[in-house]
């Protein structure tokens, strides 16, 4: 059968965007399909600034968020949400961090009340933080430490990868670190990072764009201006030479390796950025794609691969510097050098001999149905438009992606293969201490 | 400084009004094979959302488990990689998964491609071939699979809960062990697959950008032809649980503990099943609930704790699960027995009942807003006998539930004195003051 080239679809959200006095800038995307509404802020501030000695503080003051406000006392942020029907959360990234609710159309004020009181500030108390840290601790140990490859690879490969404090250190942070934060910590931390010019705020979903905006003006408006602080350069220069650590997991029963290489600049080089988002998917997406035919399928030297860009699998969330990764998971006794050398023979195949007859249109189409259906949830929309505002000042670009995937040719994905060469590479090795 | 009036307080903004329940477009038709197809139209975005459920119970463990695992890895004239290759086309995928329940082929794709993924499914469902190769590598994959999950702290507590909770009952084990996988060969899945992969009682859903009369037109055609007339087996009803001692599995060197507590629950459509919902939000089953901010936000014992009544076709189980810091097990298993106990004998407080009937229905509107999640529901729905008309009767049934009856429902059904407590963690560390609380056995990790 020929292989046909599906047409790839687009969707046409609207995008409403404005500034407030204070330097609150605001997107709106109504879409009355459900009646529903996703709430997004995002500030500009993640892992990457945090200061040396207070490893993991983005994370812990994002709990702070939640631990009341001007006008809420503890616990009053998740009972009026949850009490209107809504569900909410936080989460810290490399570059941003994020908190949001989706709820039922008819609390769309009462979500804004909640986000602009903490914004104008939470209440930093010593017992919320003490209490906090505990809860950390315990995210920590569930996430990482009482669990077999815990971290792996996006806490445990950026040290490989990278020099500098900003890029190199573990986002989660070292329980030292975390004891150590102080309430006057995160008070400079609130005042230089969550300032008004430093945050967009989305709303998505069941609203009226006139009376959202009148909303918004009438709850964030007397949010006190203050500006976005200079953001900080994290380049670091590309490896010249191959780099490569292992370590024991105690809990690990398998090995694994996790590979990495930098890529174009996200924001400043997109148009250079996106083959690689996508050569990504045409190595490792499905039982079709080469890796998993060729390491899983063929060789049977892996039991999984996975492929992806941005430590987080956040490929339109990062800024520079970021990576392509490519991690597997071994049978027992697996043999990771012959893993590493497969995948430099495979990088180079698609580089001289360029890809196969409909592999990179079906790895568009496919890539168009998950990156559609990320937007169909009203929350999702909301927070990947807030973030697009924030790092490119283009939230519409959503709307964009599957059809700028679809554009990149075989000829730019062949290049971009032809970059992943082994001493460019970053390696992280986890030896099994837990096999049988 | 200047000394400055401190802000007036800000009030906090009510609520519109509710908007009502509103119920998408949907057909259902019954085909001469038996298949079901129900079709449910959300247009919001260009995609068609697939699920197949058909009825697994008391399918061979580590056979059903293998079948699951190479039911697409090739049929008389595709090649597994041809069915990836061609699903990708139209911006498609299938994943097959199985439980105690349910053998299940799902995916999504673009709505231009529905007629060929369902092409693509009847020629897994009438002529997977389980080639030799394939089902070898596939068998040390979910061998190795299997070994990486015995080493998750999560899934070894929920072994132990299932083993200690359904005793001999098929739910009881759920994962087969690496030795019964790797005795399983092509020809038994085969034979499986013609007893077992049949359209009789299974039931197709498709949703999403789809006219549903056309969406069922096509289903009809591609999957008319699917025929065969194996057996479903029915399953026992699960047994009622049966207190006793703490069962504290022992993990040497854990630096938490996996608690979990279950409790009796009740199907879908009984007349408690909306109050113990309440209930049971009330206890843990949310973040404002009087668990989550006694052992999370006062106490930080623990990081995600929850609590959840789970239904399965054979019966209903409220289980409660945090992984708490190894040196306070006991006192998080103390403030467990406390909230439990404290709602079943003490009736909750208006506007707490109020917040939980407010979240209950809040969610189900969330739940309903996305192909995936309707998809996921009116499968889930269907294949315990229900439809998605369901969802306004249970609606109805919570904004009625009184404070009487939540209370009613958690002293029957959340009574501390009905518990059945596992505990995964560093035996020689927790078991000491665990036994200050209650009664504990003790066993080491995957013990039979």
């Amino acid at each position: 059968m020929a292989a046909r080239r599906s047409r790839i679809p687009a969707t046409k959200y609207p995008v409403e965007r404005f500034t407030l006095d204070n330097g609150l800038r605001v997107v709106l995307t109504p879409d009355r399909s459900a009646p529903v509404i996703g709430v997004a802020v995002v500030y500009d501030v993640g892992i990457r600034s945090e200061p040396e000695g207070r490893t993991g503080f983005a994370h812990l003051f994002e709990h702070l968020m939640f631990q009341g406000s001007e006008n809420l006392e503890k616990l009053a942020h998740f009972r009026h949400v949850q009490g209107a029907g809504g569900t909410f959360n936080g989460s810290t990234h490399h570059d941003y961090t994020d908190y949001f609710e989706t709820l039922p159309a008819n609390a769309l004020e009462r979500a804004l009340f909640l986000e602009a009181d903490r914004m104008r500030g939470p209440r930093l108390t010593e017992e919320n933080l003490r209490n906090q840290v505990d809860v950390v601790k315990e995210e920590i140990r569930v996430n990482v430490l009482n669990r077999p490859y815990g971290g792996f690879p996006w806490l445990t490969l950026p040290p490989v990868m990278f020099d500098t404090f900003p890029n190199a250190h573990d986002g989660y942070g070292s329980f030292d670190d975390l004891e150590s934060a102080t309430v006057a910590d995160a008070a400079d931390f609130f005042r230089r990072y969550y300032a008004s010019g430093n945050a967009v705020l989305a709303v998505s979903g069941d609203i009226d764009v006139a009376e959202a905006t009148e909303l918004i003006g009438r709850h964030f408006g007397d949010v006190p201006a203050r500006p976005a602080p200079e953001r900080p350069d994290f380049g670091e220069p590309d490896l010249t030479a191959e780099r490569r650590q292992a370590y024991t997991d105690a809990l690990a029963p398998l090995p694994a390796v996790a590979s990495a290489w930098r890529v174009p600049d996200p924001i400043t080089d997109f148009a250079g950025y996106l083959p690689y988002v996508v050569l990504a998917e045409v190595l490792t997406d499905g039982d079709a794609s080469r890796l998993v035919e060729r390491l899983v399928h063929r060789d049977r030297t892996v039991t999984s691969i996975g492929g992806y860009v941005g430590f987080m699998g956040d490929p339109f969330d990062v800024r520079d510097p970021t990576a392509l990764l490519l991690q597997s998971h071994l049978p027992p006794g697996g043999d990771v050098d012959k893993v590493l050398r497969t995948i430099d023979e495979e990088l180079d195949r698609l580089a001289t001999d360029g890809l196969t007859a409909g592999e990179l249109a079906r790895t568009q189409a496919r890539m168009a149905t998950h990156l559609l259906r990320d937007t169909d949830a009203v929350l999702g929309r909301a927070l990947r438009m807030a973030v697009l505002e924030q790092q490119r000042g283009e939230p519409g670009l959503l709307n964009d992606l599957p059809r700028l995937v679809g554009e990149v040719t075989e000829e730019q994905v062949r290049s971009a293969a032809a970059t992943l060469r082994p001493q460019r590479r970053a390696s992280i090795e986890v030896i099994a201490g837990g096999a049988r | 400084m200047s000394v400055t009036a401190p802000p007036s307080p800000r009030p906090l903004p009510p609520l519109g009004p509710n908007r009502r329940l509103k119920l998408p477009k949907q057909a259902e038709r019954t085909l001469a094979n038996g298949l079901t197809v129900i079709a449910v139209r959300r247009p919001a975005i260009p995609l068609v959302e697939v699920r197949l459920w058909m009825p697994a119970g008391r399918t061979h463990l580590a056979r059903g488990a293998l079948l699951a695992q190479t039911m697409l890895s090739g049929t008389q004239t595709m090649t597994s990689v041809q069915i990836a290759a061609e699903l990708q086309a139209v911006g498609g995928g299938l994943s097959a998964g199985i439980d105690p329940d349910r053998l299940m082929l799902s995916g999504a794709g673009l709505v231009t491609g529905l007629d060929r993924m369902l092409e693509i499914l009847a020629e897994v469902l009438t002529g997977a071939a389980y080639p030799g190769k394939e089902v070898g590598t596939e068998r040390d994959r979910l061998v190795d699979r299997i070994q990486v999950a015995q080493s998750q702290p999560a899934h070894l507590a929920r072994t132990a809960l299932l083993k200690r909770i359904y005793g001999r009952h098929p739910y009881a084990v759920q994962t087969p062990e690496p030795e019964q996988v790797r005795a399983v060969g092509p020809a038994v899945l085969r034979r499986l697959h013609a007893e077992r992969v049949h359209p009789a009682d299974a039931v197709l859903v498709l949703v999403g950008d789809v006219q549903p009369e056309r969406a069922l037109d096509a289903a009809e055609k591609a999957l008319g032809a699917w025929t065969g007339a194996g057996h479903t087996a029915e399953l026992p009803p699960a047994p009622p649980l049966e207190p006793g001692p703490l069962l504290l599995v022992d993990r040497p060197g854990s630096v938490q503990s996996s608690l979990r507590v279950a409790l009796p629950a009740v199907p879908r459509t009984h007349p408690d099943h909306a109050a113990l919902q309440l209930a049971n939000l009330v206890f843990g089953g949310y973040f404002s609930s009087r668990w989550v901010e006694n052992i999370r936000e006062d106490k930080g014992y623990t990081y995600g704790p929850h609590s959840l009544v789970e239904h399965s076709v054979a019966g209903s189980v409220l289980v409660a699960a945090a992984e708490v810091a190894t040196e306070v097990t006991a006192p998080a298993l103390l403030e467990t027995m406390y909230e439990l106990g404290r709602l079943a004998t003490l009736p909750p407080k208006p506007d707490e009942l109020e917040q939980a009937r407010q979240y209950a229905l809040g969610t189900l509107q969330l739940g309903m807003s996305t192909q995936a999640g309707l998809a996921s529901l009116v499968s889930a729905y269907a294949g315990n006998g229900l439809r998605l008309d369901f969802l306004a009767e249970h609606a109805a049934r919570l904004a009625k539930a009184t404070a009487d009856d939540v209370a009613e429902a958690a002293q029957r059904y959340l009574a501390p004195a009905q518990a059945v407590t596992v505990v995964l963690g560093d035996a020689e560390r927790v078991a000491p003051a665990l036994s200050a609380l209650v009664p504990v056995r003790t066993e080491p990790v995957g013990t039979e």
